[in-house]
């Protein structure tokens, strides 16, 4: 498959503050690439210069084939963007805010008139779609934000993390809508600091930290780089802390960590259930009352830890 | 299905002989005039200042600024101050017409709109030329409202129509000229609420160091120049003259003795300068 996203080495600078430090990006056609990585990882600004809105400071980036720097214009004819603010016109009802994008695009009349009201019965704003935008809430105008970004049917579409500040059912609500694009074909590069969100959508994962790429890979892969099952336990009495990394030395294929003040042990394990029948036993044997056990699968969090050695979230915030 | 083929599935217009240039501003003007009529109290708001401004000068200063080469030896007669005074408030309005457009653009940028907008392949200065003409073009509405109330204290147009109509005609286009400043400065503005201030900031000693209030001959010395110098004074010199009111001493500058000529070369040079500067800037800024 023909990549429609080419980033090659692409560095940006203000100031002292390094933002993107020799970025490569592909993005095949078709696909949902994720662009994972905590606030200041560079992400929004990558999106910024593949959307035209940025110039690089070196470094070369092509979109459906056309070059950034030199044919802007045809990038932007090919490409809906959504920022991480609903940039519609707050005073504007949701109709007249469609047809405002599609008369910039250049679209014919008849065309945005049958396109506003197609896009606003798809994105569940057909009752709304008279009402000014102050009488909106924040789901609805995300929802339509994408609708104003999706007007021309754009092959390539940009999502700068557009479920930020979204209540959960919206953030469904939202994922549900960029599957069914996806379905259809659409391209997506979409970004994000929500692990379960790149992991729920993006077929591809790309992480980034300080402007690189420091892995990729989908989501399994991740995993998997990561290391296979943990099995975490919480015991009952702090003081059988070290007792139970010991118990659970003897079942692990790796480090085991103890987090006291928590009660909590996590060992790396390469079985299934079978280890933790073993963990479980080996525990009663030391006499380890056991408040609570699980057997997990790695997230995307323990990837970004394993990466960065830092939490993703904790710089989010 | 290639990234070009799903763009040609989309029926598009057929380019305009000019360009995009004016289809676009003409959208975003369009939007900038809907936002007027859904936010009345905005509109309100902007026409109680000039207003209050009208009531204040006419009753309260009224009798105490003497209007130089008015008949001393008559009555005071405080109607010829507010005769005097209306052409010198309409010029101020105007020129405050520039803080709409700082506000309304550091708005956009603020919510994203202006990236968006920039994403768009839209005409690239449509943005500010739809910002600039809706703003200009709002004061109309003003102007009414104050010729009104002007009408009311004593104000009266003494010679014709046609150049009553010419009067307008510039302070219109004066309005337009400010908001090309206003935008500009708008598009370096990191928040709403620092561009309400740096908005209106340059504008009071723009307008109060004129002939808009207070006869220049009656400032010191070494000010006179700078207001005879100062647009806004040849503006409502030129009001003054088109409307047929009184316009106290004119001054030798040559502003002064041609302040039509000079209000049109001062709104000339002033878009030349300040539109390409808001227009490059404009394609270079982003959302903070």
């Amino acid at each position: 498959m023909a990549n429609v996203i080419e980033a090659r080495d692409l560095v940006k600078t203000y100031g002292e503050v390094t933002a993107l430090d020799g970025l490569d990006l592909d993005v095949p056609e078709g696909t949902v690439v994720g662009l994972l990585g905590p606030n200041g990882a560079g992400k929004t600004t990558t999106v910024r210069i593949l959307t035209t809105l940025l110039k690089p400071d070196s470094g070369t980036a092509t979109v459906a084939g056309f070059d950034v720097l030199r044919q802007p214009d045809r990038v932007r004819s090919v490409i809906g963007l959504t920022g991480q603010y609903a940039a519609v016109d707050e005073y504007l009802t949701g109709r007249e805010n469609l047809r405002m994008f599609g008369d910039l695009y250049h679209l014919t009349p008849e065309y945005v008139r049958t396109r506003t009201t197609e896009l606003l019965e798809r994105f569940d704003l057909a009752d709304a779609a008279d009402r000014s935008l102050r009488t909106y809430s924040g789901g609805m105008r995300r929802r339509l934000d994408l609708a104003a970004s999706l007007i021309a049917k754009p092959s390539i579409l940009f999502l700068d993390e557009p479920t930020t500040g979204l209540d959960p059912r919206s953030r469904l609500g939202l994922w549900e809508v960029i599957t069914d694009l996806v379905a259809e074909g659409t391209t997506v590069l979409l970004t994000t600091q929500y692990l379960e969100e790149a992991d729920q959508l993006a077929e591809e994962i790309v992480v980034i930290d300080h402007g690189r790429v420091i892995a990729q890979g989908t989501s399994d892969t991740l995993k998997d780089a990561v290391g296979g099952n943990r099995i975490e336990v919480v015991v009952v009495d702090p003081a059988q802390v070290s007792t139970a990394v010991q118990a659970l030395t003897a079942v692990a294929n790796g480090e085991v960590i103890a987090d006291a003040e928590e009660r909590r042990v996590s060992a790396p394990v390469s079985g299934g259930s079978t280890a933790l029948v073993e963990a479980v036993r080996g525990l009663d044997a030391a006499g380890v009352g056991i408040a609570d056990i699980v057997l997990r699968r790695p997230t995307l969090d323990d990837v970004f830890l394993t990466l960065t050695g830092h939490v993703a979230e904790e710089d989010a915030a | 299905m290639s990234a070009t083929d799903s763009l040609v599935s989309v029926p598009m217009r057929s380019r305009p002989i000019f360009g995009w240039a004016l289809h676009d501003g003409f959208v975003v003007a369009r939007r900038n005039l809907i936002q007027t009529v859904r936010v009345p109290e905005l509109l309100f708001f902007s026409l109680v200042q000039p207003v209050i401004f009208v009531l204040l000068f006419a009753f309260v200063f009224g009798g105490a600024i003497p209007i130089p080469g008015a008949d001393p030896t008559a009555e005071p007669d405080t109607s010829v101050y507010r005769q005097y005074l209306m052409p010198g408030i309409f010029g101020q309005t105007v020129a405050f017409a520039a803080a709409a457009s700082t506000v309304g653009l550091a708005e956009d940028m603020h919510r994203g709109l202006i990236d968006r907008f920039r994403s768009l392949p839209m005409a690239s200065g449509a943005v500010l030329f739809g910002r600039t003409f809706a703003d200009a073009a709002r004061q109309i509405l003003v102007l009414t409202v104050l010729s009104i109330t002007g009408f009311l204290v004593g104000w009266r147009i003494n010679d014709g129509v046609i150049s009553a109509i010419g009067a307008f005609a510039l302070l219109l286009l004066f309005a337009y000229t400010v908001a090309w400043i206003g935008a500009w400065i708008g598009l370096y503005m990191p928040n709403p609420e620092t561009a309400n201030t740096a908005g209106l900031v340059w504008l009071f000693p723009l307008t109060f160091l004129s002939n808009a209030f207070v006869p220049i001959t009656a400032m010191p010395d070494w000010l006179q120049p700078i207001a005879q110098w100062n647009p806004i004074s040849s503006l409502v010199l030129a009001a003054r003259d088109l409307f047929g009111n009184p316009t106290g001493i004119i001054g030798d500058a040559w502003p002064q003795q041609n302040p039509i000529l000079y209000t049109l070369i001062s709104c000339a040079v002033l878009i030349a300068i300040f539109a390409p500067l808001a227009i490059r800037r404009y394609r270079r800024t982003t959302a903070r």
